[in-house]
């Protein structure tokens, strides 16, 4: 009976609303109901989201006193600093490398949790996820007090090995690998939920198959895993290389960008120049060179998702 | 004939079986082992964490073995659960992430109930919009954000610089298009016949969300709440741009700013303030660990 309903509903609007005003006034009832459910969600993106990323264009086009037009200044202004160069590079080092081996710990990790019986999964998996939860900034105070100058514990433990005093947030080599090793710390948990869940969903029957016809692990891993889940790494990665590459908390804290603006990124870069230089122009044109690869990432995980959701 | 055929192939089957359990069992072996390792590189920050939060001042600056605690003792947690300054940031992190929980609720089920259900003009560009939005970082829109606050508060004559409310209406752009994104999968995956049904019983549009989507896609909604619960809780950048008094301050910026005086690093104290904020968070996971979870994957894996 509700199909029967319900499908002369969908005809009568199909054949363009000949039923009548009841079917019209319902229509427009309904549109104006939905309208209103997502109003709230409209204003917030239009007034909080959009419209300051559209002033962060019109801001990167003034002086510093925001008085004056200066068209393209600000960038040409950058191009010739050196710093801005070492930021761009830093910044590409930074997500790249971070995502590589976060994706890399995930995958490896997600699998070791497969493997083990299903009775102690859960638990693994919960002590395994703890760095994703802890607030970052909170998180990266511990790394801080960890890498300290005079009572670094690392420091300690590997001066029994014989291993020199390493300066973690001193020198270039080190501040750089150091602020990559803690995002690979907080960021590989989540890969290794994400391909967790991935790998749950693949098909025992696929394993079994392959087994049947003589795979060893590695083809198990190459031809039936890695296919099955190509979607779900697509968009993770993807996902982290945006979240990488805006990350602000884990710089900030540890080095401030220092040692001289070795260990910069785009986000730290422009917290500096436009909040506490107070150049509020230049700051935003700064942070607007994050746009482009945000985008390209953002394009390719829309790609993926709405395949995803075609397929499903 | 057949008979010795069975016997035959029954041994060198058995064989067989007996070596791949036995490389199961190495394989399993081998998976704690690289599980144990990994759980140390992922556990050792929080626990050292909490080792330094039970040493005293003149413990840390002593040259003693860092990873142990040779004298516990709870001055720590006194002092900071003493001080008005610690516990005026802890409750204004607590008003501001409970209060933009219920601002993203309100926001968002509406919304994704409307995006999931109503097929509208647009509809389908709004859920991608939505969807971009999220994606776009808090470290891209601050700057503009704190211009136009000071251009507002100009205007007005309403402080919003340097006031802790204003992070209420802030940290919805952070957390509503993503609750919305896996709500409208949570809601699309409802069965139609259930509010075909509801909606030929006469009820209204309201009645639907409330009597069936909110029942039915609680275990969405638990999660879309702790997501934007941990986000609030966690969210630095923006309070650390946006307030600057002491008194506005909310836990991570609070933290960072205030208990570093200067080169003087009270690092028992700084451990504690970090534990005691990671805290809430931990909670939380601890006892609603899959919803967690479920909200984490949800991103991917619905839509």
């Amino acid at each position: 009976m509700a199909d029967v309903v319900v499908e002369r509903g969908r005809v009568a609007r199909a054949t363009g609303a000949r039923k009548g005003k009841s079917l019209r006034n319902a229509l427009g009832r309904k549109s104006t109901v939905a309208f209103f459910l997502t109003l709230p969600l409209i204003l917030l993106i239009a007034l909080l989201v959009l419209y300051p990323a559209f002033y962060s264009v019109h801001l990167a086009t003034l002086n510093k006193a925001m008085t004056k037009f200066v068209g393209l200044g600000n960038f040409t202004f950058l191009f010739k600093r050196e710093t801005f160069w070492m930021v761009v590079q830093q910044s590409c080092i930074f997500a790249i490398t971070a995502v590589i081996f976060k994706a890399m710990i995930g995958f490896v990790v997600a699998h070791f949790v497969h493997n083990i019986p299903a009775k102690g999964q859960r638990k693994w998996r919960g002590m395994l996820l703890v760095p994703w939860v802890i607030p970052p900034a909170m998180s990266t105070l511990a790394w801080l007090w960890l890498f300290d100058p005079s009572y670094s514990a690392f420091n300690y433990t590997l001066s029994f090995f014989g291993v020199g005093p390493i300066p973690w947030l001193g020198e270039t080599f080190w501040a750089r690998f150091s602020v990559i090793l803690v995002n690979v710390w907080y960021g590989a948990p989540f890969f290794m939920i994400m391909y967790l869940a991935a790998l749950k969903s693949v098909p025992d029957q696929l394993y079994e198959a392959a087994a049947i016809d003589g795979a060893n692990w590695w083809q198990r891993i190459w031809y039936v895993t890695l296919p099955m889940m190509r979607n779900i790494i697509a968009i993770t990665t993807l996902f982290s290389l945006i979240v990488t590459f805006a990350n602000f908390d884990i710089v900030r804290i540890l080095t401030s960008g220092g040692p001289l603006d070795t260990t910069h990124l785009f986000a730290t870069w422009a917290f500096q120049v436009g909040i506490q230089s107070s150049d509020i122009p230049l700051g935003a044109c700064v942070s607007l060179f994050m746009v482009p690869i945000l985008a390209v990432a953002a394009i390719f995980i829309l790609r993926d998702v709405t395949k995803r959701g075609n397929e499903a | 004939m057949s008979t010795v055929a069975i016997d035959k192939a029954g041994p060198s089957r058995k064989v067989k079986y007996g070596s791949m359990s036995r490389d199961r069992a190495w394989a399993l072996r081998w998976s704690y082992f690289f599980l144990v390792l990994f759980a140390i590189f992922f556990l050792t920050p929080p626990v050292y964490m909490l080792i330094t939060s039970l040493k005293s001042s003149a413990e840390i600056s002593a040259a003693t073995n860092p990873w142990w605690v040779f004298h516990p003792t709870l001055s720590n947690y006194v002092e900071l659960l003493s001080s008005n300054q610690f516990l005026r940031f802890f409750w204004n992190s607590s008003i501001v992430s409970i209060v933009v929980v219920i601002i993203t609720m309100v926001i968002s089920i509406p919304a994704a109930f409307a995006l999931a259900r109503m097929k509208f003009w647009g509809s389908a560009t709004l859920a991608t919009g939505v969807f971009l939005t999220y994606l776009i970082p808090d470290s891209l829109l601050f700057i503009p954000l704190f211009k136009m606050l000071g251009v507002v508060q100009d205007y007005t004559g309403i402080t919003l610089l340097n006031r802790w409310y204003v992070l209420l209406f802030i940290y919805p752009t952070l957390t509503v298009p993503f609750c919305t994104w896996i709500m409208i999968g949570y809601f699309a995956s409802v069965p139609k016949e259930l509010d075909e049904a509801a909606l030929i019983d006469g009820a209204s549009w309201l009645q639907t969300l409330t009597r069936i989507f909110i029942p039915v896609a609680l275990p969405g909604l638990i999660a879309a709440t702790i997501f934007a619960f941990t986000v609030s809780w966690a969210q630095f950048l923006y309070p650390l741009v946006f307030t600057t008094s002491v008194d506005q301050l909310v836990l991570p910026v609070g933290i960072t700013t205030t208990l570093i005086k200067g080169d003087v690093f009270n690092w028992g104290q700084i451990m504690t303030g970090a534990l005691l904020g990671a805290a809430p968070p931990l909670i939380i996971y601890a006892f609603l660990m899959d919803y967690y979870i479920a909200g984490l994957t949800a991103g991917a894996t619905k839509g």
